[in-house]
């Protein structure tokens, strides 16, 4: 019976959901629209879940002082503050937690990203050998988008003598935007294509009963 | 010469930081401008796309991201803000990050501020939704049922703008700023596919390649791809309209110009450097 109930309701579900894209009538569409209602209900339920969980690792990490625990109080703390000042005064322009979120959240999610930079100019240095045939072609290709994507790309192109009057004074960017729109995309599609299919495939093992990982256990 | 090669194979990473840095703080503080050229592409398709909407349309934006991407995707979100304000187009906001929301009431105050836009009337800012591409499903039979208020807790009825929008179908186009999933992919698998609702895009420069192909199936009526879609759109604002103010993804070109010839530099320094020592090891197996 614990393995029964929630194949059943997967299964319901799932044909309810797929069924409403085929048969945009009743019953089907109503049913398809409370179960989206219930969906939206059971992720906002998510979002309690995942503050407590938050709260919960985080106060273990300070009880235990596992490694690096300095940082939850201030992840606790920062948790705290922001959710009183939205609870307490809303999060309409000019209040605290709009303050905030203008002065610190968004700076400091900009910094994070930004360090990205760093990174890839470290690694690019390193790992970015041309190495064989095809490194050399992902090579050659990497430095012709990294160009034609940026102004510099054709300002270059047209100092070459002849360059600025010829047919094709912006050659860097209209090769970079080839190379997005032909090989590019044909790659995307076969990624795209194949990723599909395995969703499908999952989908349907998942409403028939075959795919059971998501219960949990070994069973 | 093979010595000095040997050193610059391994360079100390602080000088590429300190050399990364430099690209980016110099050419902001010179203000250094190169030219953008604009030409047909999926940056002039989305403004053609909007260009063309009578006045009184109403477009949806998703504001799809969080601080992180704020550098790429907010210069669009203001730049189509203004576009839309300015051509007497209603919008109405939302996001399906969480954050995405304040964000996109700053683009969209900081444009009705400068062209008269009137909340509830012009624009309103609905705010985050949880559940992704269902939510988009869902709000193809019932914007209300998501949303049953603003993000300032304004009843769905009471709000003028809305009246006359009931579901995604209501909307005459929709545009997802979008900085992963759920984003893009989910407003073209449902706002498009299923109601036929005209979806355009902005994304990261890294997330761009992907939506090349709704591009090629028409799934998508245009795109902007980072900063560099960003500065084309605000470079096609200030050549067809006069009087338009230069926006924040242009003066970043010129930083972003110069730190990828500082990779591409890099990348050359690393594979001469291997090069060599491949050929010298080649020989010394000889």
């Amino acid at each position: 019976m614990r393995l029964f109930v929630p194949l059943f309701m997967t299964f319901i579900c799932g044909m309810i959901i797929i069924l409403q894209f085929f048969v945009p009538h009743r019953p089907f569409s109503t049913l398809g629209e409370r179960l989206t209602d219930w969906y939206m209900i059971v992720a906002s339920a998510a979002i309690f879940l995942g503050a407590v969980n938050l709260l919960q690792v985080h106060s273990a990490r300070i009880r235990f002082r596992q490694k690096n625990w300095q940082y939850s109080p201030v992840v606790i703390g920062g948790f705290l503050v922001m959710m009183a000042a939205g609870f307490g005064w809303g999060v309409a322009d000019g209040r605290p937690f709009d303050w905030m979120f203008q002065t610190m959240v968004v700076p400091m999610g900009a910094t994070m990203f930004s360090l990205l930079a760093f990174f890839v100019a470290s690694a690019a240095f390193r790992a970015f050998r041309s190495s064989n045939w095809r490194a050399t072609l992902l090579l050659v290709s990497a430095f012709i988008v990294m160009l034609g994507r940026v102004p510099i790309g054709d300002v270059i192109w047209r100092l070459i003598p002849g360059a600025a009057a010829s047919s094709h004074p912006n050659l860097v960017n209209e090769i970079a935007e080839w190379i997005m729109q032909v090989p590019n995309m044909a790659g995307q599609r076969a990624v795209m294509i194949g990723a599909s299919l395995g969703v499908v495939a999952t989908s349907l093992r998942m409403i028939f009963g075959i795919e059971r990982s998501y219960l949990g256990g070994s069973d | 010469m093979g010595r000095l090669l040997e050193r610059l194979d391994k360079v100390d990473r602080r000088v590429i930081y300190i050399l990364m840095a430099a690209s980016v703080i110099v050419p902001l503080a010179l203000k250094l401008d190169f030219p953008i050229p604009i030409g047909s592409g999926p940056s002039m398709d989305l403004y053609m796309a909007i260009d063309t909407l009578p006045p009184g349309s109403t477009v949806i934006i998703s504001f799809d991201y969080d601080p992180s991407t704020k550098a790429e995707l907010q210069p669009m979100a203001v730049a189509l803000t203004r576009h839309l304000f300015g051509h007497g187009v209603r919008v109405i906001g939302m996001a399906m990050w969480p954050q995405g929301a304040s964000l996109g009431q700053q683009a969209m105050a900081q444009a009705a501020d400068s062209l008269g836009a009137e909340q509830y009337e012009d624009w309103v800012n609905l705010g985050y939704t949880v559940g992704a591409g269902v939510s988009l499903l869902r709000m193809g039979s019932s914007i209300e049922a998501v949303y049953p208020q603003d993000r300032d807790g304004v009843p769905y009825d009471s709000i003028p703008l809305m009246r006359d929008v009931r579901r995604l179908g209501d909307v005459d186009l929709a545009i997802s700023l979008s900085a992963g999933d759920p984003g893009i992919h989910s407003w073209v698998m449902m706002a498009k596919d299923t109601y036929g609702v005209p979806v355009g895009g902005g994304c990261t420069a890294v997330s761009a390649p992907e939506f090349y192909t709704y591009l090629g199936t028409g799934q998508l009526v245009g795109l902007l791809g980072g900063l560099r879609g960003a500065a084309d759109y605000e470079t096609i604002l200030r050549e067809r309209i006069p009087g338009a103010p230069g926006g924040l993804a242009t003066p970043g070109m010129a930083a972003q110009s110069i730190s990828h010839l500082v990779i591409m530099g890099f990348i050359v320094i690393g594979n001469v450097a291997f090069i060599a020592g491949r050929s010298k090891r080649k020989g010394g197996a000889k």
